[in-house]
């Protein structure tokens, strides 16, 4: 029997960690010599106060999501995929490529290719270290890692030396052309007669985000394949005398999880810069860690923790716009968030399991005497 | 075709001054692999340490105290990494993950804060940099023929650190394979429920391998910004850290070929530097991403199992939990 009650596991320990990494980062805003109320006013108005804030915390959130579900599928697994960097960036490759060199004569039919290019070019790049992992006993860790490397030059190559347009500087592919522009939020808000931000990046993809989270939750716990994932996450032996196959879980898991990595690529590349640049990712498949963490790899918490790092992003551009604090403080707070709700799980969780244990000993020792 | 030019002084000098700061922070995740402590916050600690370094160095005009800090700041970070995954049992590679982030974000910040220089510290000058040292003899030899050269240019004019970290080699090879100490710390990576058994702490051995491995990634992150460079800049530690670990697994956690293993990857970003002589030698153009990729490459080959398999320390990854 679990010592905890599942809303203690669920909500009580994600938000003391959470509220850890607050205080710590108030801390270091102090130490800077700037006041943390004015900064979290300023990050709420910047991110919350107006539907352009909202556009880019929404923009932001779509990118966490993919990720963060990607990393929470490997978790279920067992699995550390650690690589959804590289397996974004190469789903950015894969979108640039379906839209570049097929004439689309509508942006729904090219969502839908673009989205398919995404997932089957991160699944790929997941798929190598996942083959490694299963077959080789490679840790999958590391090979993500060197993945996510490799992933860098690979696109480097091609925007430097294949993609880039004839005369232009900058390692980037041409503009997509206009017929395969993704409506955004304002556009799509605009005939149910709410007035959204033009100007704010959030797009359709949005909507596929949270299709992609309630798609996930179906997978992992209403499919026998989940079930399977699962039981291997939990213990591998037990999986395997239960006759579920080390390789093809591994296999699956992780395809499924670079393809979602992957799928990021149409909200930064296909929804915004509309060009496929070197660093569309900005670390996004590394802030799919701390969301998974945060979210507790159920896709509900993913979504919530994506929303809450999106508003953290454009909260700290504000902060980086208006005040002397750079944005590298949100990188700050997304280490915390990593290190307590992940690394420093157990010194929350330890103290918290003994007072449950105590308060529940004292109940029962009240309502049963004691047989002596 | 001038196949020798790949060869040059110039790139084997450049060779041994990059694969420094890859030596150190390698025979660093040794001592912590070796004890169970997986660390893929080597990059995120050099990093740290290249800050502090240079900050205090810059401030107080002693580079000396400047290495002195930055191996403090980055055994302050040890000690998260041994409080979450040794103390509080959690998952190594998570609060890796997190080291590495903590130190990117704090560095800049602090950095900003201190200087207000966009993220960097001031340019070292003077004191505020290890010179290099040049060995006995070296303008005299110069005219010998070919040990001369490789005297005077190779060997000698290097700073301090280099010297420490080739020392460190055969210096860790003796501390783990030749004392009581390196038995204790190579068996709680491979057993330490045998070690608990001995009536060693395990716990202890542990802490004190992380510690070590601090220390030696702040030697090279003072080095990157007090040695090879002249003060820190954003992100400077480039993926190093992450090198370093690839040449770990290609050395296959052994010492002397860590050395190896950092001399070739340290080649590979010396002679990615030199595009001309490649092609001067080899006759066509070798793309610099390749050259980049390739440490990374290798070790994944090397991972598979393809060349010789790598296997890591088996206990490595997995908090230890005492029997009652």
């Amino acid at each position: 029997m679990d010592v905890m009650p599942k809303w203690a596991e669920v909500i009580l320990v994600p938000l003391i960690s959470l509220i850890l990494a607050a205080i710590l980062s108030a801390l270091v805003i102090l130490a800077i010599g700037e006041d943390p109320v004015a900064a979290v006013n300023l990050m709420v108005t910047g991110a919350l106060g107006s539907s352009y804030g909202w556009g880019y915390t929404l923009y932001y959130a779509t990118n966490f999501m993919f990720t963060g579900l990607a990393v929470s599928v490997a978790f279920h697994a067992g699995l550390f995929n650690i690589g959804g960097e590289g397996q974004a960036m190469l789903g950015g490759l894969g979108v640039a490529l379906v839209l570049l060199f097929i004439p689309w004569p509508h942006w729904t039919v090219a969502l839908l290719a673009a989205a398919l290019g995404a997932a089957v070019f991160g699944a790929l790049w997941a798929a190598i270290p996942a083959y490694l992992q299963a077959k080789r006993g490679s840790h999958i860790v590391i090979t993500t890692i060197m993945f996510n490397f490799i992933a860098a030059a690979v696109l480097n190559y091609m925007l430097v030396n294949q993609l880039r347009p004839q005369g232009a500087m900058d390692p980037a592919t041409a503009r997509f052309p206009e017929a395969v522009h993704l409506p955004n939020l304002h556009e799509v808000l605009a005939p149910i007669g709410i007035n959204f931000s033009k100007a704010a990046p959030a797009n359709v993809s949005l909507l596929i985000a949270i299709v992609a989270c309630v798609l996930v939750w179906l997978l992992i716990w209403r499919t026998p394949l989940g079930l399977e994932i699962r039981s291997y996450g939990k213990s591998g032996r037990a999986a395997k005398y239960a006759g579920i196959g080390a390789v093809r879980i591994t296999m699956v898991a992780m395809l499924i999880s670079g393809a979602l990595a992957g799928m990021m690529a149409i909200n930064n590349v296909m929804g915004e810069a509309e060009r496929l640049v070197l660093n569309a990712v900005e670390g996004a498949g590394f802030i799919g860690i701390a969301v998974a963490l945060m979210g507790r790899s159920h896709p509900f918490g993913v979504f919530l923790a994506a929303i809450l790092f999106g508003f953290l992003y454009q909260g700290g551009a504000e902060l980086a716009l208006w005040t002397s604090i750079p944005r590298e403080l949100i990188v700050v707070i997304q280490a915390l968030v990593i290190l307590f709700t992940g690394a420093l799980d157990n010194m929350v969780r330890m103290p918290l399991e003994r007072m449950f244990l105590a308060a529940r000993t004292a109940r029962t020792s009240k309502s049963v005497e004691p047989a002596e | 075709m001038d196949f020798l030019a790949l060869f040059d002084l110039s790139v084997l000098d450049s060779t041994v001054r990059l694969a420094t700061p890859l030596l150190l922070a390698c025979l660093a995740g040794l001592f912590s692999e070796r004890a169970g402590i997986f660390d893929i916050g080597l990059e995120g600690k050099m990093l740290f340490a290249a800050f502090f370094s240079a900050a205090v160095a810059a401030m107080s005009g002693s580079v000396w105290l400047g290495l002195l800090a930055g191996i403090a700041a980055s055994m302050a970070l040890s000690g998260i990494h041994g409080l979450a995954s040794i103390t509080f049992r959690g998952n190594q590679l998570i609060s890796g993950v997190a080291i590495n982030f903590l130190a990117a974000g704090l560095t800049v910040l602090i950095a900003q804060d201190w200087f207000q220089q966009g993220g960097r510290t001031p340019s070292l000058i003077g004191g505020g940099r290890f010179e290099p040292i040049i060995l006995p003899f070296a303008e005299a030899a110069r005219s010998v023929p070919f040990i001369g050269p490789i005297y005077a240019e190779l060997i000698s004019g290097h700073s301090i650190l280099v010297y420490v970290a080739l020392l460190a080699v055969p210096g860790t090879w003796w501390l783990l394979f030749r004392t009581r100490f390196g038995l204790r710390l190579r068996a709680v990576g491979e057993n330490p429920a045998a070690v608990d058994t001995a009536g060693v702490s395990v716990v202890g051995l542990r802490f004190v391998a992380v510690g070590i491995c601090g220390m030696l990634c702040g030697i090279a992150g003072a080095y990157l910004a007090t040695g090879l460079q002249a003060g820190f800049v954003k992100d400077m530690t480039a993926g190093r850290g992450f090198i370093a670990l690839a040449a770990l697994i290609f050395a296959k956690w052994r010492p002397w070929h860590a050395l190896w293993a950092t001399l070739l990857f340290g080649y590979l970003q010396a002679i990615a530097l030199r595009p001309d002589i490649i092609e001067g030698a080899l006759g066509f153009r070798v793309q610099v991403q390749l050259l980049d990729a390739l440490p990374y490459i290798l070790t994944v080959v090397i991972l598979a199992g393809f060349v010789g398999k790598a296997i890591p320390p088996r206990a490595g990854g997995e908090p230890y939990v005492k029997e009652r």
